[in-house]
């Protein structure tokens, strides 16, 4: 968290807490609201329990329908990426950088999130 | 006198039939107008159409749409297109083309001036409506002239003839054909194929006169013309449509004195030259080797010859073949190659009669058996394409020839796509081949639209349509599997092994399968392929709840919250009303719960309620009102069990023979929440009247006066499927060991989202194979079926209920994890006293 500390300062950018490992459901998705600077968003958090990047938080609104939904879609990887699988026309998303495998255009937003103990920490 | 503006070449095409147009649209396929400046002449006032289709013009068909293409394309192509003006000589010394309208000068001259309708030296041939039947023109005045008949006589009983005829039935005309040969379409058919043909068509209302010549066309009694016949017979009718053979439009070509046939026709050689090196000739018009080729196919291979001529090429015309496949007044005919079997010295035959269906097929093949010489069918040309290859491409024949012509039954040999050599040709008019064909789709081509569209196959007569998509479908499927047999990257294995991995192997869990047979390419994370299909399959094989933590990663949305998502993100909710069958206080509580929730109402085809609208939030809610109500899940989110629809009855119903209601919801109860490939549907009816609709589904079920009658693999939807029957009288526990073990091997055995109807059509060895393993027990599987397919019922549990007293299953109903609003953006409006999404 030192580091992360230090950054924040520089981007303006701060951690906040989002809520516990007990409200993330392993392999899977949740939604969470969080207030940025730029106003209010829904955030998809992925929990991949034992891989290498644990925590992943990218926007909950499908960019091809409009709806919140991204958190309930299904996580899996794809040429050695995980993705999210959108729930509603199933096209996939990089959880790394939300970029969209279908078309190149069109990325969701992402977040940096960690754990500090058993609280999720999102910087917004 | 007009004269060439520019350096280019002045190419005079005098014709725009079919052929003449095919010839243009090769010239400018080739670029030839870099080349040539082109300029056709057409006699008639349409431009090109299809004459092929010409009795589809009293069908409905305008000219327009019987057009060979736009109204601008020649413009648009730089073609000078005069119609209506009629070339009546050739100045070979001065190199002009002299027209009713002036004088063109010209360095190549094509003739694709066709033929005309010949007209029998009888007297009288000359009255008043004694009309032919050839152009668009001719076609009004055959109408004009119907207005005022009540019957029309055909002479010639040939293709064409049979094609007026059909024409002037289409005109609601009393009609007659009269041939002067002994059958019809003489040279198609032989005498019993001639008889059968006469019997369907005389069964249509059409009178078939064979065997007479007529000797004078004079003033009738009752009706306009009275025909007399050689025997002085007579026929009276109102109008005459001579249909008797065409002769070619060879008088141009006579009077410039080229080289002609003794029986007329412009000599051509193999490159569509005339004796006159700067006229071609193609077409009817054209002689080839003492042969003039009636047909549309043989004329655009000339045109393509002359096309290539014209560019400086080497391409020949060699001959083309003249087999047909022709549908006559709705009769199938056709005829392969030497259909008569008259050729070669120890040619032997196959011959199939029947007289019920009405149906012959004949087979000329070689003294040894192997290769197929010709062939003659009347009444079912669905062995056509396949014969038409063997002849075509001389393909070995079969060990047993005859089961070509036999009647269809499952397992008869048909000569699947698979089997054609690349050089197979599968479009006749504009020679395409199966080569051809594999490299568009190598080249990108995805289906069979950009095929036709890349390599104009199947648009010329269009006979060669269904080979064609078979042709496509098999490439296309061959290239898919060959790409990749496996469900996904994760797996290197289809969802029938993977099935019988986790069943053999007693695999309880998604993470036990990756790691012990997945991929070692990937992260193991799966996939939103292969996570449902896994979850799928151990929900078939041990039915623990999906809502399991080790399960709910593997479902699709819609069964990880058991409701279905809507495009806003809201669900849908669907309880289970077996059989349709609901009290009205249950009907009472849906109200309720719908009103308290602001939900949108509608009925299924299913005979059950959706409620719409319904938050993720909510859902949890929902459900415990309906489970304190009775209700129990539906499984309309899953691929599993829907509905067993169901009429009312013996109970009610004044014809029922059964209680369809109550075997409905035995049925309903008895397989809810069996997890399949794809969903499942199905119907009880309790008579034969069917009103439950049971011949769509893939479980249907219609009761007997002694039982039940089982159908299976039906399907409605996108591509409909009528259930095949399958066992019949059944009693109620023979019907239900019977569904068990059919159940059971579509699940073993299917591909996912592979519904029960496209299982059986790909299944090897058809229904018979399917009878044989369920009926029969021929692979000795059946206890293994009905256990498992028990284990299933024995440990079915509403999801619902498992779920709304578990808080952990009930951690993901929430809006968000960390704020209790629900979803602002989810916006409705009201709509016919509902809501519905803004």
């Amino acid at each position: 968290m030192n580091s992360a500390t230090a950054e924040a300062s520089t981007m303006t950018q701060t951690w906040r807490p989002l809520c516990t490992k007990a409200d993330l459901v392993p392999h899977s998705g949740v939604a969470a609201w969080i207030e940025t600077p730029e106003g209010p968003a829904q955030v998809a958090l992925f929990y991949l329990p034992g891989h290498a990047t644990e925590l992943y938080a990218v926007d909950h609104r499908d960019p091809f329908s409009g709806a919140n939904v991204i958190a309930r879609g299904i996580v899996g990887d794809l040429s050695g990426a995980p993705v999210v699988a959108s729930p509603i026309y199933k096209q996939h998303f990089r959880l790394d950088d939300g970029h969209c495998l279908e078309d190149e255009a069109v990325r969701l937003r992402c977040w940096t999130a960690c754990f500090k103990g058993d609280q999720v920490m999102i910087r917004v | 006198m007009n004269k060439p503006q520019s350096d280019k070449q002045q190419l005079i095409i005098i014709g725009n039939g079919m052929v003449g147009h095919h010839l243009v649209e090769q010239l400018i396929e080739r670029g030839a107008t870099e080349q040539y400046r082109i300029t056709v002449f057409g006699e008639e006032r349409h431009r090109a159409y299809d004459r092929v289709h010409l009795s589809e013009y009293f069908a409905g068909r305008d000219a327009q749409s019987l057009a060979m293409c736009d109204a601008d394309f020649y413009a648009e192509n730089g073609i000078e297109l005069r119609l209506h003006e009629t070339v009546t000589a050739l100045d070979r010394d001065q190199g002009e083309v002299i027209t009713d309208q002036g004088r063109y000068a010209y360095d190549r001259v094509v003739l694709a001036t066709g033929s005309y309708p010949f007209v029998p030296p009888i007297p009288g041939n000359d009255r008043e409506n004694c009309l032919v039947y050839r152009t668009l023109d001719d076609l009004d005045d055959i109408r004009a002239a119907a207005e005022k008949a009540t019957t029309g006589v055909v002479v010639g009983g040939g293709l064409l003839g049979l094609e007026a005829a059909n024409a002037l039935r289409g005109l609601d005309l009393d009609t007659a054909v009269v041939e002067f040969a002994p059958r019809l379409m003489p040279m198609q058919v032989d005498t019993e194929g001639g008889e059968l043909l006469r019997e369907k068509i005389e069964a249509l209302g059409v009178q078939v006169l064979t065997g007479r010549a007529t000797q004078q066309i004079e003033d009738g009694e009752a009706s306009f013309h009275r025909m007399v016949f050689q025997d002085d017979k007579v026929l009276e009718t109102d109008l005459i449509v001579f249909s008797a053979g065409i002769r070619p439009r060879d008088e141009l070509a006579r009077d410039a004195a080229l080289e002609m046939g003794e029986r007329g026709g412009v000599v051509i050689d193999d490159r569509c030259l005339t004796s006159d090196p700067a006229i071609l000739a193609i077409g009817e018009v054209a002689l080839w080797n003492n042969s003039i080729f009636g047909l549309v196919a043989p004329g655009y291979q000339m045109a393509k010859a002359a096309a290539d001529t014209l560019l400086g090429g080497e391409l020949t015309f060699e001959g083309a073949d003249m087999s047909t496949k022709l549908k006559l007044l709705g009769v199938d005919v056709g005829a392969i190659g030497d259909a008569h079997g008259n050729q070669p010295p120890g040619a032997r035959m196959f011959r199939y009669l029947d007289q019920i269906k009405q149906e012959y097929r004949k087979l000329v093949v070689s003294s040894d058996g192997k290769k197929l010489l010709g062939a003659m069918l009347v009444g079912d040309n669905a062995t056509y394409d396949t014969l038409m290859q063997y002849y075509s491409n001389g393909l070995e024949l079969p060990e047993d020839p005859a089961a070509l012509i036999l009647p269809s039954t499952e397992g008869a040999p048909t000569l699947g796509a698979d089997a054609l050599p690349d050089d197979a040709t599968i479009c006749s008019c504009h020679n395409v081949t199966k080569g051809s064909i594999c490299a568009t789709l190598d080249a990108g081509a995805t289906d069979l639209g950009s095929v036709k569209a890349s390599t104009r196959a199947s648009t010329g007569c269009g006979g060669c349509a269904a080979l064609l998509k078979s042709v496509v479908d098999h490439e296309l499927e061959a290239r898919g599997v060959e790409v990749d047999q496996s469900i996904c990257e994760h797996f290197a294995h289809t969802r029938q092994e993977l099935f019988d991995i986790v069943r053999v192997e007693g695999i309880k869990t998604f993470g036990e399968l990756v790691e012990k047979h997945g991929s070692s390419q990937t992260e193991g994370l799966g996939c939103d392929i292969c996570k449902p299909a896994v979850a799928s399959i151990l929900a078939s094989c041990f039915n623990e709840p999906i809502t399991d933590a080790a399960h709910i990663p593997l479902q699709d949305t819609n069964d990880t919250f058991m409701a279905n998502m809507q495009k806003n993100g809201t669900y849908s909710v669907v309880p289970r009303v077996a059989g349709g069958e609901i009290t009205p206080d249950k009907l009472v509580v849906l109200g309720q719960v719908a009103q308290k929730y602001g939900l949108y109402t509608k009925i299924t085809g299913g005979q059950r309620i959706d409620l719409f609208g319904a938050r993720l939030e909510d859902l949890p809610d929902i459900w415990g009102e309906l489970i304190e109500a009775g209700f129990e899940t539906g499984h309309a989110y899953g691929k599993s069990v829907r509905t067993v629809k169901s009429c009312v009855g013996s109970t009610w119903c004044r014809y029922g023979v059964q209680d369809s209601v109550g075997m409905a919801i035995r049925l309903e109860h008895r397989y809810k929440g069996l997890r399949s490939p794809h969903k499942l549907k199905f119907a009880v009816s309790g008579c034969t009247r069917e009103c439950a609709e049971a011949q769509s589904k893939d479980i249907g079920v219609i009761a007997t006066e002694h039982g039940w009658n089982l159908y299976v693999c039906g399907n409605g939807g996108m591509r409909p499927r009528h259930a095949e029957l399958f066992a019949t009288d059944l009693d109620d526990d023979q019907l239900i060991r019977i569904i068990d073990r059919f159940l059971m091997f579509y699940v073993r055995t299917a591909d996912r989202l592979q519904r029960t109807s496209v299982w059986r059509e790909n299944l090897e060895g058809g229904l018979d194979y399917l009878k044989e393993v369920v009926l029969e027990d021929s692979l000795g599987i059946n206890e293994e079926l009905e256990a498992q397919m028990q284990t299933v019922i024995d440990n079915y549990e509403c999801e619902w209920a498992g779920a709304i007293n578990d808080p952990e299953k009930l951690k993901r109903f929430r809006s968000f994890v960390n704020d209790a609003r629900p979803d602002p953006d989810i916006i409705v409006t009201e709509e016919r006293g509902q809501l519905r999404p803004a």
